[in-house]
């Protein structure tokens, strides 16, 4: 690997796809088009993502990876080799600790500060197309900002379900102004999504699409009068670390079809037990 | 009293073809105006020409906005959107053009009130019921799919969505066309209902004689892109004036 620019990516890409990222920050929640290169990964793997953060990246830098929460899935450890081998960087699992996060379908519990950078990986950027296929047509009514489309999508969902059932991918509107999907992350995390202190990259690879939340941003979950956003999650303590007010997953513990509850942030949920086990000591 | 709408020299043009040429009118508040022709006189073009759906290459559509008759030619492209989901509203020939085949009844009929800012799913649902009611489609039938729905059913539905934010204009292309004889009688009475009742206006597109006669107030006739008689509906159609009326009409009357 040794024969690669820092980071994979060569420096005029780099470059091209900071220009896309200025743009993005400087218009909260538009989707910025930029010319996607291919990467040595499958679409699925968050190319996107991956070529936001190779264009972020310093050697400087501490670097987390997480997958649905977790540091050692899979996806997260492949990414995470990969800049490592390729950029050399330091990486770490703590939330506080790393300069810049890649995340796919989660926001850290830990609240993020001033001076880092969250990438999201993005599989489908644009939030009206579930009921508009037409890309030229949901160009327009983002110019316009004609989203009375949105609201029937949450629509469809009252009179299906009798409550907007959308638990990932829950639209935002930005600033008063763009409606934008915040990638599949549960509607948990979407009061995470404003005010947030961080800068907030999303890339979308197979679509060609970054768009950005600058730090402290206004963002705003769309809902009805009469049926308000609720950041709802499962109804329990963490089995492991007893938190209440982190994003839970069920998982299956044995082969009677046991289960339990337990954080999905693996960093969050094993700094809770350790400060547990040391205060008992 | 200003009219709603002043038309003035209107003219499209495709290459050396003419689309519609030189066309002139203003119509009242309240006023059905029909526009009938053949096909390929002119009369679609010039239905798109005033609905905003393509640009005439000279003259005017004035429309009485709530801040006074403006040009809307002239507006800007946010502006002309957002006059076509409230003010104006547009009824296809085929409903598959003017219904989001994906979403249910009553999302349908409720998006333009979700577009101009409702945002309360108990009323917005009240509406669409009973907007359902009034062009008799059963209650029980909101959360349905238009695919599930009869020709002449998809047709009322898209009326009611066009209808719902109680529009000052609205525009129909042929809305009986491509149904059943006796589904177009029950639309046609249905459509008279509507207008009297909400004292529409209304610029209807029709090649059926029959359609204008029961809706339209006032009738033009368009031959290669010109109108070439207008007046009251049943003074043209009883007395017409210029030869190919006339051939028109007896036309109908062979039926
Ligand atoms: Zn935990």
């Amino acid at each position: 690997m040794e024969d690669y620019n820092f980071a994979y990516l060569d420096e005029q890409t780099k470059r091209m796809i900071r220009r896309a990222l200025m743009k993005a920050v400087a218009i909260p929640g538009y989707q910025v088009p930029f010319a996607s290169r291919e990467m040595p990964m499958p679409y699925g793997w968050g190319t996107g993502g991956v070529q936001v953060t190779a264009a972020c990246l310093t050697p400087e830098d501490q670097l987390k990876v997480i997958d649905q929460g977790a540091d050692d899935t899979t996806n997260a450890v492949s990414i995470r080799k990969f800049f490592q081998r390729t950029a050399g960087v330091a990486v770490t699992e703590a939330t506080a600790e790393a300069t810049v996060i890649q995340t796919r379908h989660r926001i850290p519990e830990t609240p993020l500060t001033e001076g880092q950078i969250l990438v999201y990986q993005v599989p489908i950027p644009e939030p009206l197309r579930f009921l508009e296929p037409r890309e030229v047509e949901t160009r327009r009514m983002h110019a316009l900002e004609d989203y009375g489309l949105m609201h029937v999508k949450l629509y469809e969902d009252i009179a299906k379900h009798g409550e907007i059932a959308t638990s990932y991918a829950y639209p935002v509107k930005v600033e008063g102004r763009y409606v934008m999907d915040p990638s599949p992350i549960p509607k948990f995390d979407n009061p995470k999504l404003g005010g947030n202190a961080a800068l907030q990259l999303f890339g979308a690879g197979r679509e060609q699409r970054i768009y950005a939340l600058p730090p402290y941003t206004q963002v705003v979950s769309l809902d009805f009068e009469d049926h308000p956003f609720v950041a709802s999650k499962a109804d329990h303590p963490c089995a492991l670390c007893g938190a209440t007010d982190s994003y839970l997953d069920e998982v299956i513990v044995d082969d009677e079809g046991g289960r339990m509850f337990v954080c999905s942030d693996t960093d969050y949920c094993t700094g809770r037990q350790q400060a547990w086990t040391e205060d008992a000591a | 009293m200003t009219p709603l709408l002043q038309v003035k020299s209107l003219t499209k043009r495709y290459g050396p073809r003419i689309g519609c040429a030189d066309v002139s009118f203003d119509l009242y508040p309240g006023e059905v105006m029909g526009i009938v022709g053949e096909s390929g006189s002119g009369k679609s073009t010039l239905l798109g020409c005033l609905a905003g759906h393509m640009s005439p290459d000279e003259g005017q559509v004035i429309f009485d906005t709530a801040t006074g008759p403006r040009d809307t030619l002239r507006m800007t492209e946010p502006e002309r959107r957002m006059l076509s989901r409230t003010d104006w509203a547009y009824v296809h020939q085929n409903p598959r053009d003017g219904l989001r085949m994906g979403v249910s009844a009553g999302g349908n009929v409720g998006e333009r009130l979700m577009a101009v800012g409702n945002r309360h799913y108990g009323r917005i649902r009240e509406t669409a019921t009973d907007w359902l009611g009034r062009v008799e489609i059963a209650a029980d039938r909101i959360d349905d799919r238009p695919s599930a729905f009869s020709g002449g059913m998809q047709q009322r539905l898209q009326i009611a969505r066009n209808l719902v934010t109680g529009p000052r204009l609205v525009f129909m292309d042929e809305p009986t066309g491509g149904l059943d004889v006796s589904v177009q009688a029950r639309l046609l009475d249905l459509l008279r209902g509507l207008v009297r009742e909400m004292g529409l206006s209304a610029i209807i597109v029709t090649h059926d004689l029959a359609v204008v006669r029961l809706l339209a107030d006032r009738l033009m006739v368009m031959k290669s892109g010109h109108v070439i008689e207008a007046g009251l509906t049943d003074q043209v159609l009883d007395d017409p004036q210029h030869g190919y009326t006339q051939l028109l009409v007896s036309s109908v009357l062979q039926v």
